[in-house]
């Protein structure tokens, strides 16, 4: 991406690294529960729902609705161009599943709570190890 | 199982005295001269002396960042006033900033206090300086080599650094759910200035037209500039009593009737349940259920509005109108009017009063129940309030009333 924007970086560890690197592959992934199905995220060492501590690394479809959002027009610090989309979204997979992200490719006028979207990644490299984000889009195939 | 009357400990409380420093939007004074100037004016104003204080507590306590989020500790105050305390408290994960608030009436109720100073600090009008929001937020100079970690970690790296653009989102929820528009929101922030003409400590003093409103500058939408707070510089305390040991003091004691303090939801500001009211939903909810006092007993209400959006959240939650009707319900802002029918925000609130984070509304309601204040004064002096505070993830509310 030519005109990859500036961002304040995860500080990556062991247990948010698949979530902010699955996009070097394209993949959104999330650490999931083996033992009842539940995705867990932001990451914790057990299973929320059954104190499980068997988490794995997952990828999900990448799709996702828009849940809310907000146009960003203040210049709180160096970032993407303004004014920017600021989304909740909730990942078809799961519906407590939600991320804070930016959307992306999609005239302010067309925004719509709801919306069927797909992830798509910026990729900043970093000394510490590069990160993938994933933001997300309008899907046009849903 | 419903509680019984003598477990709902907070009505052992009572606000008995109320004060605040110099309020301006950038004063350039010592923070701890502020607060101890708010603790002495509190102290003061209940007919009490330092030597009567035995207990402080305090929201959040001594923090360095973000800059000026914290004027004083509670063991700055304790030395400077050589308060001997036999209960003290200051934390931040708590249940809104009222939260302090709430732990003194437990404390007073458990007799290890029996007059316990409260005090908020803030110098953030000086903190930011010239440069503004912009001077103050994570990573300042060296922020290229800044990484987010902890609850920051989520918002921060999509460029989502500020509360304003969080509740933001919840306000365009709430749009989307109920049809509530801009124009509707924007009585919270009309009220707030027209009540903030008759207060001499305001901030922003000047009319503000609907008009004015719509052609502000857009911050994060739906929010324009009218709808984010003022940071500012100053300090708001109260003296909580048990009640008992508040009968022959110099105001009428305001009794704690119910606090509420909960959340069910997820504590986070993108995983909560319900985006459209977040925690004040649990903590209202509890309130109602430790009194028998119902909303039409109110006569004075005064909620948070770090955002003007978070008003209405309170509005809906402890009951004023229903869930998606907040929008309907101030427009036009007569009903909230300090001379309507539900006075709201009678100070001119955080959005022209100035930022003191949630005291300066505990301040507003105790002036107004002892009938002290002056110009900006309703007509009939209330005899109960609702005071609430906080917003998002983190919320508290209390229920007022005058004794005697």
């Amino acid at each position: 991406m030519a005109d990859t924007p500036f961002r304040i970086l995860p500080k990556l560890t062991e247990r948010n690294r698949p979530f902010w690197t699955g996009g070097a592959n394209g993949r959104l992934v999330f650490w999931r529960c083996r033992d009842c199905g539940h995705y867990v995220h932001p990451p914790i060492p057990l299973c929320p729902v059954c104190h499980s501590k068997k988490l794995e690394p997952e990828a999900v479809s990448g799709k996702a609705t828009l849940t809310t959002y907000s146009i960003n027009h203040q210049p709180w610090m160096p970032g993407p161009e303004l004014p920017y989309v600021v989304a909740i979204v909730e990942i078809i997979e799961q519906p407590s599943l939600r991320l804070t992200t930016n959307l992306v490719n999609c005239p302010h006028d067309r925004i719509r709570i709801g919306m069927p979207l797909r992830v798509t990644f910026e990729h900043h490299a970093d000394p510490e190890g590069d990160v993938w984000l994933p933001l997300f889009e309008p899907n046009p195939e849903a | 199982m419903a509680l019984d009357a003598n477990q709902i400990i907070e009505r052992r409380a009572c606000v008995s005295g109320a004060g605040q420093s110099d309020i301006g939007r950038r004063l350039h004074r010592d923070p701890l001269e502020l607060t101890l100037d708010a603790c002495l004016a509190a102290i003061a104003d209940a007919g009490l002396t330092t030597k009567d204080i035995d207990g402080l507590s305090t929201y959040p306590g001594a923090l360095t960042t973000p800059p000026g989020f914290s004027g004083a500790g509670a063991y700055d105050v304790i030395d400077a006033l050589r308060l001997q305390v036999g209960w003290y408290d200051s934390g931040i994960e708590t249940s809104g900033q009222l939260g302090s608030v709430f732990k003194a009436c437990m404390a007073v109720a458990a007799g290890l206090a029996n007059h316990v100073v409260c005090f908020r600090s803030v110098w953030e009008g000086s903190a930011q300086g010239e440069k503004g929001r912009a001077a103050v937020m994570p990573g300042g100079d060296s922020r290229a080599a800044f990484k987010a970690s902890g609850m920051m970690e989520w918002n921060l790296v999509f460029s989502a650094p500020s509360a304003a653009t969080w509740i933001a989102m919840f306000a365009q929820r709430h749009f989307h759910l109920y049809g509530t528009t801009r124009e509707q929101l924007a009585w919270i922030a009309l009220n707030a200035r027209k009540n903030a003409a008759l207060n001499p400590k305001a901030i922003y003093r000047d009319p503000l037209t609907l008009d004015d409103y719509l052609a502000a500058r857009l911050i994060s939408t739906p929010f324009c500039l009218y709808d984010c707070d003022v940071p500012c510089d100053g300090a708001t305390a109260v003296v909580v009593s048990r009640i008992d040991r508040a009968k022959d003091l110099r105001r009428k004691p305001l009794r704690v009737e119910a606090v509420g303090t909960a959340i069910h939801g997820r504590p986070s500001w993108d995983q909560f349940d319900d985006l459209s009211t977040m925690a004040a939903r649990d903590a209202a909810r509890q309130l109602w259920s430790r009194t028998d006092l119902k909303p039409s007993d109110v006569k004075l209400i005064e909620f948070y509005d770090g955002f003007s959006f978070l008003t209405m959240c309170w509005l809906e939650a402890l009951g004023f109108c229903k869930v998606g009707e907040s929008g309907p319900f101030i427009e036009g802002g007569k009903r909230i009017a300090r001379d309507g029918e539900l006075p709201l925000n009678t100070h001119g609130g955080q959005l022209s009063a100035g930022r003191l984070h949630g005291y300066g509304f505990l301040h507003e309601a105790a002036v107004q129940m002892w009938g002290e204040a002056g110009e900006r004064q309703v007509k009939s002096v209330p005899d109960v309030a609702v005071v609430a505070a906080g917003g998002g993830n983190t919320c508290g509310c209390m229920l007022l009333v005058r004794e005697g």
